[in-house]
């Protein structure tokens, strides 16, 4: 079993959600990523996402667009997020890495699968990569022992449902809404729904992402969901603050609020 | 002619997911497939239905103005060396092919049942041409355009809001095309239930390339039967710009069977592809995924997707679509960047014989005609015909067609 799995399995038994942070490499700065997301994992964050920013992200949101443009405005390669990953995996944190296919596709997908899981990465989150198009990776990711997660959405029929949480290792990724990230007021009722539908169909667990910002919105989703998967509200500590270590404080403030939130589901 | 527009030809087609040879295919979220999923559905029973095609040929002759006009331009031929046949999209309705796609995805929409058409615009035809058919057939209608166009192309912002539509101007990444492109898809993942997303060439992900390319495949279906007509025999060459590519895939595709009938696709070179500001995917890009489909994209290193350049904001696109880069893969069709200072000059050359002003899009394939007509003439040992897609008017360009001539008159 990946080390995702086993730290999923720890938190079943502890009878929590697991808490995943996603960070862009490279936001503000490389060393600065590294710094925000150590802080998380200080402050309870259980996994970290390491997000490889991207010029064209149509799942994103405006924060993390933000940030990946100031990412990218400040020179962050794809092999930063290799040196990234491995210094957050230091950490004893799982690193899961979240990518747009262009940029994995130009570093070559085994050579990026290689260097991935040498860095210590466990796997790869693919937003714009649907198995019928993943020849490559299916083969690259058996031949590195890494975890592939793809997206699951609301949208996908039951087929559809069950051929991708085939080909799914590590975890599967619940989009709870129709729509791109960012934190949202209230959490989506099509969630509950949506895990209930991938459970039915998978033994793998089942994160939930898109819109979560709160320790309480944390708890409602820990109430049906294995993993709870939080970005644009942490990448806003860090885009709003007007020091790094405003940044740093407001990012440990919320990753503990979430870290409990995971804690007390609300069932 | 029009009548038949979708009937059914021996064309080269796609895989059933949407392969073209190694391009092509679907590189978008989950959330999109099962809207993908309908719209394929729904695009292959249409093509089979007899009424639908009724319908969308009545649409292209009573609304389009289609069949458009094969028009002999006899002082650009003399000048040229060349006999040039100008197909006239130009002379459409809204002025350029694009009307052809969006009646077609329009109808479409209709019959899923979805009221409201998203679309991204560059220069804004695109976006008038969706304004038009959504004012037409009752649909509300939101445009995505990149801020930096909605300044240069002012006019187009106010025909869209008199049609109807809401205009976004994106602020975000380089606030063009391309992240007016990105735009539009978050709206789609977010509202996909009643929304259908228009996109405006043969690019995205599948069944976009395929589906636009049978819409606008009227263009060359007329003008292979015109030119029989009018010359008794099929043209030594077919040229058209390429951007994302609708026009010239829409009158390649008829000619492709035709081994003796070249095609050229040219693309915009900008400043000249050497200097790294052009917009010519093919010849100045690599292999790449870009907005759903996998096809030559402007990068960099790392995948990153570099910024397009171009005099022609209707071409000012980092990708194209996947038939052409498959087309280019076989060899079947040749592609060659045309600079800006080229494409002006033929601009320039088309009004002074013939009194037509085309798009400066449709002046890149003006561009490429000049230069290939010689070398075609030496290698056939007579004079050549080329058929020449003029995609659109040039009404749009005039500002900035004035201001490279130096001919607007100084504010007072």
């Amino acid at each position: 079993m990946s080390r995702i799995g086993v730290a999923f399995d720890k938190a079943r038994a502890d009878g929590r959600a697991l808490l995943v942070g996603c960070m862009p490499a490279g936001f503000p700065t490389v060393e600065g990523s590294i710094a925000a997301m150590t802080a998380m994992v200080e402050a309870g964050v259980d996994v970290i996402e390491v997000e490889i920013p991207y010029s064209d992200p149509v799942m994103d949101g405006p924060v993390i667009q933000r940030a990946s443009d100031i990412a990218l405005a400040g020179g962050v390669r794809t092999a930063d997020t290799m040196r990234i990953v491995e210094a957050v995996a230091a950490t004893g944190a799982p690193v899961v890495t979240m990518t747009y296919w262009n940029p994995v596709e130009r570093y070559g997908v085994d050579v990026f699968a290689r260097d991935l899981a040498s860095a210590g990465g466990t796997g790869l989150i693919t937003p714009d990569l649907i198995p019928e198009e993943a020849d490559e990776w299916l083969a690259a990711s058996d031949a590195h022992g890494l975890d592939r997660t793809f997206l699951v959405s609301p949208s996908s029929t039951d087929a559809r449902l069950a051929m991708t949480v085939g080909h799914c290792r590590g975890f599967v990724y619940a989009t709870a809404v129709m729509g791109v990230t960012g934190a949202r007021a209230r959490t989506s009722d099509a969630a509950p729904t949506l895990v209930s539908r991938a459970r039915a169909v998978t033994d793998l667990p089942i994160g939930v992402g898109l819109g979560v910002g709160t320790g309480a919105q944390a708890g409602t989703v820990a109430g049906y969901a294995d993993g709870v998967i939080v970005g644009s509200a942490l990448v806003r500590c860090v885009l709003d603050a007007s020091t790094e270590a405003d940044g740093l404080a407001a990012l440990r403030t919320l990753s503990v609020e979430l870290a409990e939130g995971v804690r007390n589901p609300t069932r | 002619m029009s009548a038949d527009a979708l009937a059914p030809v021996a064309g080269p087609q796609p895989d059933s997911a949407g392969h073209f040879g190694r391009f092509g295919g679907r590189f978008v979220p989950e959330a999109l497939v099962a809207a993908l999923d309908e719209l394929d559905g729904a695009w292959r029973t249409a093509m089979e239905d007899e009424s639908f095609r009724a319908e969308f040929g009545a649409l292209l002759r009573d609304y389009a103005g289609t069949p458009s006009l094969l028009y002999e331009a006899r002082r650009f031929s003399a000048k040229v060396g060349a006999r040039v046949l100008l197909k006239r999209e130009d002379l459409n309705h809204t002025g350029a092919h694009k009307v052809r796609n969006v009646l077609g995805q329009a109808l479409l929409t209709k019959r899923m049942g979805k009221t409201r058409v998203i679309a991204e615009t560059g220069a804004g035809q695109h976006g008038v041409a969706t304004a038009t058919a959504a004012a037409l057939f009752d649909l509300e209608c939101v445009v995505y355009m990149g801020q930096v166009d909605t300044e240069r192309q002012a006019l187009n912002v106010a025909r869209m809001r008199m049609l109807g539509a809401t205009v976004v101007p994106v602020t975000n990444g380089s606030r063009t095309l391309k992240d007016a492109m990105n735009e539009a898809m978050r709206d789609w993942v977010a509202n996909v239930d009643e929304t259908h997303y228009l996109i405006g060439t043969a690019a995205g992900p599948h069944p976009f390339p395929a589906m636009v390319r049978d819409f606008v495949r009227g263009i060359g279906d007329e003008a292979r039967q015109q030119c029989l007509d009018l010359t008794g025999g099929l043209p030594d060459a077919v040229t058209a710009c390429v951007g994302g590519g609708s026009n010239a895939l829409g009158i390649f595709h008829a000619f492709v069977g035709d081994e003796a009938v070249r095609l050229y696709g040219f693309e915009a070179g900008g400043d000249g592809v050497a200097t790294g500001r052009h917009a010519a995917s093919i010849t100045g890009g690599s292999a790449g995924v870009l907005h759903g489909t996998r096809t030559f994209v402007l990068q960099d290193a790392d995948g990153q997707t570099l910024e397009s350049h171009s005099i022609s904001a209707g071409l000012d696109y980092p990708g194209v679509g996947p038939e052409h880069a498959w087309l280019h893969d076989t060899g079947r069709a040749n592609y060659l960047p045309v600079t800006d200072d080229e494409a002006m000059a033929a601009f320039e050359l088309l009004c002074r014989t013939e009194g037509i002003i085309p798009a400066i899009e449709s002046a890149h394939a003006l561009a490429g005609t000049v230069a290939l007509a010689p070398k075609l003439a030496a290698e056939l040992g007579r004079e050549p015909t080329i058929v020449v897609n003029l995609s659109g008017r040039g009404d749009k360009d005039v500002h900035t067609a004035g201001d490279y001539f130096g001919i607007l008159d100084k504010e007072r």
